[in-house]
């Protein structure tokens, strides 16, 4: 039976590991067996039809130039194809045609090709299996000690270790050479804005209609039927209007993206009685309607989702849920805080306008949040 | 410096090539590396060809999205949309966006180059998965080649950074809710997160840079990366030459195979041209990111049933498993545990991913070279460990499709994420468990079938009216694939010098026990011959 290996710790010794004998590197837990079953050798070659056959030879040649032949056709396909089947007409039909037949015809030529090729090496060349020896990977004693003494040298004519002074002054000059690099990229952002600031404020505002999206026109508080559900921007968030706002009143987003990606939001009435409303948020809501950010607060997808028989909002993203008629509290998913709430009323014409921005930074969780 | 070739007088053709190679050779010297590599041996096997079709889907990304760039515009400059596709005609979109639309439909050939990008950058990420598992598998990682093995893990994550940097340039709205996604991630970091989303879009989100600098990241930086890693991968499997199944006549100390010139360049010049036209094939036949479905992006409007692409699922479903309301705030600050447990799960799996050979050598405590593959069977805790592993990462990615299994089934969306959950801790064990009995019935099997030959199912009435089933014995051939592995006893706790047993020895013990406690001998020669001997 097998005898138990011993066990050595570290192999410092440079030996390479010539054979999977217990000689050389060491073996770790491995059991060698002084009666192991011997390699048989290499089993007697098999000829291929090919190779006795003549006929099948033969065949197997017309079959690989054929095939070459069929690619040259498929790759002139393709050039004809890409000729005769325009795209200009702007149909949707006409670029799947386009697509289909130069896709194809390119297809056909490297699949002959290719196939061809693999045929060839298969059945026509030589299958004699080779044998290559393998050396060691490491490089033999000498070499390592060669190039140990290379270093050795390096060191003494430099004055490398002796001269510590010299040696260390260049380690900290290379740890300092990058530092300048790093500070340049700081370009990468305004340097006049504060990213804090930017998350805590959006375009809403004191008296600014809630409209449409994306077409901005304002809505009626009369418009809000009971279990409807709107998306919501501000009046002003259209190009044209943004174009002329001042960066106060985009929320001081410079771009139009930017505001919106923190200003939408989603509008719903519910029967004031399934309103389960805080007394001190009793005034955020008017007639039922409420206000929430779009914008869930897990990782920012835009929660558009709405079941008006259970009031809850849904995420597509990763399916947090949010309970509307109790201030958008978690009820299911990843996320933890409530949708930020817009406190709303209505402006003499019947209008819906926002009562202030947000009490709370919109959107996902970040570090300063509450700072 | 002599001539490679001799001068004799011969055809035209040959003539040609002979002038042509001597004048290269004069100048490169390069004869020297047709000596060496021109008669190289490679072994053969299918499982090999995976690493191949990763190379190859590679060089067909490079292809197709040189093709792409020529037309790209990758800005987010705001234009509007006047080319012939009509729902979008007239829409505010980005250059990018608008650009993008363009090599779909007023570009001959730019839809079929998009697809084929898209396809192969598919099949890129697939195929180093399916080479990385054939690797583990048969323990091809282990020395001389760890550090191939950490250099092909780098591969996959580039490969990964890449196919999700390509995403994001069209500028639509499924790639955007991506960026939004990486936006919410990074802002979740502790003390730096909300500077370095700031630094990363260039200002707020989404911001008017973002798509430029993942531009020049998919199409420099990171192909650069990958060529580089790729380059050096190659090199190594040059140095170490290739591993090979066991067999009869293979060796720790050969290679057996078909030479580089002219077997290997047919099959695997082949090959290329194969995994091309079969990507060309798909992209032909089957649309994929129809981003003029989703429209430009806009951070309002999104579709149930937003997927990212299949490599970034395990990802997406991570986020989607963690256990409801973890965030906390302490100390003034936002702790978000609900996105730093997911990113550390996945950043602990792709550790250990990463430095498994390490660890494994360590247990064995085996420093020799090895050449020849395990088979899955012969290595049954390893090859439990790495279905365990496949186990977790599907889970993971099966829960990037939660909704879709939820309305495909009708099933509840809750009931399926707390069944993923449920899998995501019993998956793997159940998978480890099952695994590894597999394997070491196999191995019970082969050491049978080794000992005492096949069951022929003949059944022989003896004169003495004694039953016996007749077995076929083994060729030796068939019993060297049987028997020839290695075998690693668990590892016996002694005492130092000092006559003490420090801890990391004992933890070594401990993990050499699980991974050895149960094994199968493989039969010696004697065992053998006392188990023909026995009647059959």
């Amino acid at each position: 039976m097998a005898e138990e290996a011993k066990n050595s710790g570290v192999n410092d010794a440079v030996v390479a590991a010539q054979s999977h004998s217990a000689d050389g590197a060491a073996v770790g837990t491995a059991v060698l067996s002084s009666d192991a079953v011997q390699n048989p050798g290499l089993p007697p070659h098999r000829e291929r039809v090919t190779d006795l056959d003549p006929k099948k030879a033969k065949r197997a040649e017309r079959t690989v130039y054929t095939l070459f032949y069929i690619s040259i056709v498929g790759s002139l396909g393709a050039v004809l194809a890409y000729m005769f089947f325009p795209i200009e007409t702007g149909e949707l039909l006409a670029v799947r045609l386009h697509t289909m037949f130069v896709g194809i015809a390119m297809a056909l030529a490297l699949l002959a090709v290719g196939i061809g090729a693999v045929h060839w090496g298969k059945a026509l060349m030589a299958d004699h299996e080779s044998i290559d020896e393998r050396h060691p990977v490491p490089s033999n004693q000498e070499t390592r000690e060669d190039a140990a003494e290379v270093f050795t040298l390096a060191d003494k004519e430099s004055g490398f270790s002796r001269r510590s002074l010299v040696r260390n002054s260049l380690i900290g000059a290379l740890i300092a050479f990058p530092l300048p690099g790093i500070t340049l990229m700081r370009s990468l952002a305004p340097q006049d804005r504060d990213p804090v600031q930017l998350l805590k404020h959006t375009m809403w505002d004191k008296g600014i209609r809630l409209a449409r999206d994306p077409s901005g026109v304002a809505i009626k508080a009369s418009d809000v039927t009971i279990g409807s559900a709107f998306h919501v921007i501000p009046e002003t968030l259209t190009h044209e209007e943004f174009s002329k706002l001042s960066l106060e009143e985009r929320g001081g987003s410079e771009n139009f993206l930017d505001a919106k990606a923190k200003a939408i939001v989603l509008l719903m009435r519910l029967d004031q009685s399934q309103l389960k409303e805080l007394p001190d948020r009793k005034d955020w809501s008017y007639d039922g309607i409420v206000a929430y950010s779009k914008v869930c607060t897990h990782v920012g997808c835009p929660v558009a989702l709405y079941e008006q028989h259970t009031h809850h909002l849904l995420c597509p993203c990763h399916q947090s849920q949010f309970d509307v008629s109790e201030h958008a509290k978690v009820v299911f998913g990843p996320a933890k805080r409530p949708l930020p709430q817009l406190p709303i009323t209505v402006d003499k014409d019947g209008y819906l306008i926002a009562q202030s921005d947000f009490h709370e930074p919109v959107g996902p969780s970040f570090w300063e949040r509450l700072k | 410096m002599s001539s490679t070739v001799t001068e004799s007088p011969a055809q035209n053709g040959t003539r040609f090539t002979s002038a042509a190679a001597n004048y290269i050779d004069d100048r490169t010297k390069i004869g020297v590396a047709v000596k060496e590599f021109g008669r190289k041996v490679f072994p053969d096997h299918w499982s090999f060809l995976l690493g191949e079709v990763a190379l190859y889907s590679f060089v067909v990304i490079l292809i197709s999205g040189t093709f792409l760039t020529l037309f790209f515009q990758a800005s987010m400059v705001e234009t509007v949309y006047t080319g012939p596709y009509l729902p979008m005609k007239g829409v505010e979109m980005s250059a990018a966006m608008a650009s993008t639309l363009d090599i779909s439909f007023s570009i001959r050939g730019g839809l079929l180059m998009r697809q084929v990008h898209h396809w192969a950058a598919l099949l890129f990420v697939a195929s180093i998965g399916l080479h990385m598992l054939r690797i583990f598998f048969t323990g091809a990682f282990r020395k001389p080649r760890e550090l191939n093995w950490v250099i092909g893990f780098v591969l996959f994550i580039l490969a990964m950074a890449e196919g999700f940097t390509g995403y994001s340039l069209p500028d639509d709205v499924l790639s955007g809710n991506g960026l939004r996604i990486i936006d919410g991630l990074v802002k979740s970091i502790p003390v730096i997160g909300t500077y370095f989303s700031y630094f990363f879009f260039g200002g707020e989100f989404p911001g008017t840079d973002i798509v430029g600098r993942l531009y020049m990241l998919h199409i420099m930086v990171l192909p650069a990366l990958v060529i580089l890693f790729v380059a050096l991968h190659l090199a190594f499997v040059v140095i170490h030459k290739h591993t090979q199944y066991p067999g009869p006549g293979k060796t720790q100390q050969n290679v057996v195979g078909f030479p580089v010139l002219p077997v290997y360049a047919a099959k695997a010049g082949g090959f290329f041209f194969i995994v091309f036209g079969v990507i060309v094939l798909i992209a032909s036949l089957v649309s994929i990111n129809s981003i003029w479905a989703y429209g430009p992006y806009d951070p309002s409007p999104v579709s149930a049933g937003t997927q990212p692409d299949w490599y970034i699922g395990f990802a997406d479903g991570m986020l989607r498993l963690i256990p409801p309301g973890l965030e906390t705030e302490w100390f003034g600050y936002t702790w978000s545990w609900n996105m730093l447990i997911p990113m550390a799960i996945m950043g602990l799996f792709l550790v250990l991913v990463a430095i498994y050979p390490f660890i494994e050598s360590w247990v064995t405590g085996d420093k020799r070279e090895h050449h020849i593959l395990d088979r899955p069977r012969n290595a049954p805790t390893r090859t439990a460990i790495g279905a365990a592993g496949v186990t977790f990462y599907a889970v993971m990615w099966a829960g990037a499709s939660s909704d879709i299994v939820a309305t495909h089934f009708q099933l509840s969306m809750e009931g399926v994420i707390h069944t993923l959950q449920a899998l995501l801790i019993l998956g793997p064990i159940i998978s480890y468990v099952v695994t590894k009995r597999i394997c070491l019935a196999l191995q019970k099997k082969d050491r049978s079938i080794a000992l005492h030959g096949y069951e022929s199912g003949r059944i022989v009435r003896l004169p003495g009216g004694q039953y016996t089933e007749i077995h076929k014995p083994l060729s030796s051939y068939e019993q060297w694939e049987l028997v020839s592995y290695h075998d690693y006893a668990p590892l016996m706790l002694r005492p130092n010098d000092d006559g003490k047993i420090p801890f990391s020895k004992r933890l070594r013990a401990g993990f050499s026990r699980w991974f050895f406690e149960d094994r199968i001998v493989p039969p010696t020669k004697g065992e053998i011959e006392e188990g023909h001997n026995e009647g059959h």
